[in-house]
């Protein structure tokens, strides 16, 4: 049986989760390995939040937000644009491999987008295998 | 005390239950930590849904609630109305979505079940942490900035003024009007424009509820929704306007005459002159760029001053009302208020950007609103459509869509330009009968009461439909006919054939775009533009008058190009917002908002920079960060970056969050 | 000395139909202290027969030569306007599209090369207009072409709005650039329209139509010489001046001449140098005060 990677997903309230909300009206199948965690902006991610989702058990975390210059409040996309390079930064320095940790921005009318950016990040962190802490890899 | 949850798993029909087992859902959420009760339901937003949950709060003593359900922007409201009307705080409830994020887009039905008790723990982890919160009100002031006297400004200021409360109209020109005061007749009734503007107008500077601020800009604005403080620059006029009777004889007098704004440069005006025939407030101004004594009075020199003075030869006295003051200055008023409307407009496209049509290079190619001008009685040329030598055109040709529809210049349709193009080919017909009137469209677009009648009706009239964009307006002739005239070269797509037109005239049909100073009054009240520069509204279907920032409008050309009856009725649905608020009384500020815990606040500072709404402020005395209620949004953007966390996301709380994903993965 | 790598292209070798634009950039060069370096082993840029053919193989046969100027360094100057247009093209595709990229990429390590995409390619009225300036090419005049009328004929390519820096419907810097040589450029209302370019082999009467209206416009203006920065539309105006006189029975002797050429006059360069004898409709009479 092929490993299942466990991602946990962070959306903004008015354009990713609703882009989400949009590929689930629309019917369109993707993998079921993305878990939803809704805030109001994505400006309200905190690093923490991505570290104790892979101390909790998660194998990858996918962060959305609006498209730069639509945040719904103003501009709360570009702090998380400027703190998530920073935080990659230090997560490769911790041996934890670039892909697990990802950034997108999806608008409320990307349904289809956002159905085939989670079928390609569990691919991906299928091939890297589960979250060992140490690293990454199934021997860990 | 213990939280005390009670789940409630829909199956939504068969849209849930299709693919989740609801019944394995159920069991598995009975097993999570402080769960008192879990129910599996067939609808849970009907009635007896609602029901199990209101019975259940009150017989079992919940204090907590979850639905697994649809998506939380489908239904959080509803639910939350259900348990507030069972005595529960309504933020005491967390949904799991598990229908648009689960059942409809997956098919393994063994691991959508398994993601639907990852959501449900999710939402179970944390709901047991949040706490009740309670929606603040604050006072309304019944006071309405409306910025902008075009159509839409003057018709959202009356229906206002008229229900009995304040407006003040602000108006950067210094007469309002718009605009529509330009136009002369309009589609498609071919009612004059002036006639039924100018009663409107003539309202406006007779309510005793409306304060009239023309020749006016607004410079700040601070406050929130129904506490606004605006600071306002009334430019000077030089002119005292409470003595100037608009008589006019200081223009007669003026000896400096230049281009015209109000007959887009076409006609004349002097440098002291009151801006139109119709001009509310009826009152002069001088142009201090041109006037020569306000030039001359800059070098330390007095000259001219006949408009004060009179000129003995002609026989004419100057001012006798003594309303010219050289000596004004600007002047800065501040105002309170409690909603604001913009009703800023438009600005036509300058074609001459498009540099093979011939616009500001060719003789008689005019732009639409200097043909508005052309045709209208009160214009340069009283109404006769002359050419620039003062002939009168035999052939004229209309081009669609000069700006519009571009990837050039702007993607976007301008809605109004084939219907005022038609009402061009009309009035031509109408004041030259002899004349060949072509009309080159890319598409006809009549949508609208009356618009594919009037259409029809102009094909009946004999005017000569081209189907194909113009691609040059040039002068070099290549064949006798066309010696000295004008040649339209255009791909007639039905006939399939280039063809050259000569002809006499060509007129513009330009569209229409957003003003240069958008950007500056976006900023200024804290307003989000779409990407083709219009401002943006709350919801293009369901709330197309308002903007994410309470108590802000915007109706009109200023949102998207449109046309008078939908101007009319988006002013008027804005002014129903505004007195609907008038009326309550107050409003409701969102609960879950920033708070600074004071002790913990190093005052640092990074908070402050970060918010979007200027809504924490720094107290100077105790050194500490605070967060204006009215003003937060929620983002949680400063909560994210305070280094001490003394600042909580209420209901986004740092520990909610972290429980939600403790949940997500168990 | 700013560093410049050189395609001359099919049109500017040796026995090319626009060999003179080849002599005179060399002669206008060496006045101007100027280096165009030419690419050894330059292939072909492909143009329109191959483009048309087969897109992505051009592109990579257009690359080769880009890949080369790389190892020069400095910008690349393409005198020819179709060269010009598909070298541009080319550097402009590899950046956009991923795909074409990829294939060039793979092409071009088949042939033991590699582009970087850091070439800039330019024209020569370019580099003389902006890296020269008008100033220093006035002060190199030795004899001022003063009383010579002159239509500056852009061609269609050159003011492409993508690649190029002057105005696209009404360009300017030849203009004013024979303003520097002391003669006057006549007003030229079909400066930048098209001569027919190859169709002049497929579709002979549309070309002839469109380059009788080149003259018909240049002459009706008062021009006594018609320069140009392309060797095809010198080539169309020039060799094809015979046929358009016998088929709308005109009477046009209108000599076309590379910008290039017309500079060397007015720098005092010898005529040979110039190639002025390569040209099919006689120079002499328009340029007797001159040379």
């Amino acid at each position: 049986m092929s490993f299942e990677p466990k991602i946990v997903g962070i959306l903004c309230n008015w354009c990713s989760y609703t882009g989400a909300d949009l590929a689930g009206t629309s019917r369109k199948k993707y993998l079921p390995n993305v878990r939803i965690v809704r805030v109001m902006c994505s400006g309200r991610v905190e690093p923490t939040f991505i570290l104790k989702a892979f101390e909790q058990g998660a194998d990858g975390v996918l962060v959305c937000g609006c498209h730069p210059g639509d945040c719904h409040y103003q501009d709360g996309n570009k702090k998380t644009a400027r703190r998530m390079p920073l935080l990659k930064k230090m997560l490769a320095q911790f041996g934890i491999e670039d892909e697990r940790v990802r950034l997108e921005w999806i608008s409320a009318s990307e349904g289809d987008r956002f159905a085939a950016i989670v079928n390609e990040m569990t691919e991906q962190v299928r091939k890297l295998g589960p979250f060992s802490g140490n690293g990454g890899g199934a021997n860990g | 005390m213990a939280p005390k949850i009670g789940v409630y798993i829909c199956h939504c029909g068969s849209n849930i239950a299709g693919i989740v087992d609801c019944s394995k859902v159920t069991e598995f959420a009975r097993g999570l930590p402080n769960v008192a009760v879990a129910r599996d339901y067939k609808y849970m937003c009907s009635d007896p849904g609602q029901n199990l949950i209101k019975e259940d709060i009150k017989k079992l003593g919940l204090n907590r609630v979850v639905v697994a359900s649809c998506s939380p922007r489908m239904h959080e409201p509803t639910f939350r109305r259900a348990c507030q009307d069972a005595g529960l705080n309504q933020y005491l409830f967390e949904m799991a979505n598990i229908r648009e994020q689960c059942s409809w887009v997956h098919v393994d039905k063994e691991m959508a079940t398994e993601k639907a008790k990852a959501l449900v723990s999710a939402a179970v982890h944390r709901v047991a942490l949040q706490e009740p919160l309670e929606t603040k009100e604050v006072a309304m002031n019944p006071c309405t900035l409306v910025i902008g006297g075009g159509v839409a400004g003057i018709q959202a200021a009356l229906e206002i003024a008229d229900a009995g409360h304040k407006v003040y109209l602000l108006e950067k020109e210094p007469s309002i009007g718009g605009h529509m005061a330009m136009f002369d007749k309009t589609f498609p009734t071919l009612d004059c424009a002036a006639c039924i503007l100018t009663p409107k107008m003539t309202s406006v500077g007779q309510n005793h509820n409306i304060e009239l601020l023309a020749y006016s800009e607004l410079v700040e604005l601070s406050g929130y929704i129904g506490n606004f403080k605006a600071k306002i620059k009334k430019k000077a006029r030089y002119i005292d306007t409470v003595k100037c009777t608009g008589c006019g004889r200081c223009s007669e007098l003026c000896p400096t005459s230049l281009p015209n704004e109000f007959d887009c440069g076409l006609g004349q005006r002097k440098a002291i002159y009151i801006p139109s025939p119709y001009a509310v407030p009826n009152k002069a101004i001088i142009d201090a760029k041109n006037c020569l004594h306000l030039k001359g009075k800059a070098n330390g020199k007095d000259v001219c001053r006949l408009c004060q003075k009179g000129n003995e030869k002609k026989g004419l006295v100057g001012c006798e009302a003594e309303a010219i003051d050289f000596d004004q200055k600007d002047e800065m008023v501040e105002i309170e208020i409690g909603n604001i409307i913009v009703a800023t407009g438009f600005q036509q496209f300058d074609p001459a950007k498009i540099y093979q049509l011939g616009y500001g290079r060719l003789n008689n190619v005019f732009t639409s609103l200097e043909f508005e001008r052309l045709t209208n009685a009160s214009g340069p040329t009283s109404g006769r459509v002359l050419l620039k030598d003062g002939s009168e055109p035999k052939t004229i040709a209309i081009l669609h869509c000069i700006g519009s529809r571009d990837a050039n210049y702007h993607k976007y349709c301008s809605r109004v330009c084939c219907m005022y193009s038609l009402k061009f080919a009309h009035l031509l017909r109408e004041k030259l009968p002899e004349a060949a009137v072509y009309q080159l469209y890319i598409d006809m677009r009549c949508a609208g009461s009356g618009y594919e009648e009037f259409y029809e009706r102009l094909q009946e009239e004999g005017v000569n439909f081209i189907r194909g964009k113009a691609g040059e307006v040039t002068d070099l002739a290549e064949s006798p006919e066309e010696k000295d005239r004008l040649v339209v070269m255009v791909e007639d797509t039905l006939v399939r054939r280039k063809r050259r037109l000569p002809v006499d005239m060509v007129i513009l049909s330009c569209a229409l775009e957003p003003r240069p100073d958008t950007e500056q009054l976006a900023r200024i009240l804290t307003l989000s533009r779409k990407a083709d520069g219009f401002f943006l509204e709350k919801h293009p279907k369901l709330d197309p008058v308002a903007t994410t920032t309470d108590g802000v409008y915007i109706v009109g050309c200023c949102q998207s190009p449109k046309d008078i009856p939908d101007t009319v009725a988006q002013a008027s649905a804005a002014a129903a917002r505004v007195l609907a608020l008038i009326s309550k009384g107050k409003v409701e500020i969102e609960a879950a908002i920033a708070n600074i815990d004071e002790e913990k606040c190093s005052g640092c500072k990074i908070c402050i920079d970060l918010c979007p709404y200027k809504a924490i402020s720094f107290d100077e005395e105790k050194k500490v960060s605070r967060v204006n209620e009215a003003l937060c949004k929620g983002c949680g953007t400063c909560v994210a970056a305070c280094p001490s966390g003394a600042i909580k996301g209420r209901h986004f709380t740092t520990e909610e969050i972290m429980a939600e994903i403790e949940g997500v993965l168990a | 000395m700013k560093q410049y790598s050189y395609f001359p292209g099919c049109g500017l070798s040796p026995e090319g139909f626009g060999r003179a634009f080849d002599w005179s950039i060399k002669g206008v060069n060496k006045v101007l202290d100027l280096e165009f370096k030419e690419i050894p082993d330059w292939n072909c840029c492909g143009t329109v027969p191959y483009d048309t053919l087969h897109e992505h193989a051009s592109f990579a046969v257009c690359a080769r030569n880009l890949a080369l100027a790389e190892q020069i360094g400095g910008d690349l100057v393409a005198p020819c306007s179709s060269c010009y247009v598909f070298l541009s093209r080319t550097n402009q595709y590899i950046h956009e599209y991923a795909k074409v990229k990829k294939e060039v990429e793979d092409a071009l390590a088949a042939g033991g090369l590699a582009y970087h995409g850091k070439v800039k390619v330019r024209k020569v009225l370019d580099v003389y207009v902006n890296d020269v300036g008008y100033d220093v090419i006035a002060a190199k005049v030795k004899k001022s072409l003063e009383g010579l009328k002159v239509a500056c004929y852009y061609g269609c390519q050159e003011v492409r709005p993508i690649f190029g820096r002057d105005h696209p419907e009404n360009p300017k810097y030849m203009d004013k650039l024979v303003k520097a040589l002391g003669a006057e450029a006549v007003n030229f209302p079909l400066k930048s329209a098209c001569c027919g370019g190859s169709l002049i082999i497929s579709e002979e009467d549309a070309s002839l139509e469109l380059i009788k209206k080149l003259l018909d416009s240049a002459v009706s203006n008062g021009a006594e010489v018609m320069i140009t920065g392309c060797p095809l539309c010198q080539l169309n105006v020039d060799a094809y001046q015979a046929m358009v006189n016998r088929k709308y029975k005109t009477d046009y002797h209108l000599p076309i001449l590379f910008f290039t050429q017309l500079m060397g006059v007015a720098f005092g360069l010898d005529e040979k140098d110039l190639g002025l004898k390569t040209s099919i409709v006689p120079v002499k009479k328009a340029l007797a005060k001159f040379i």
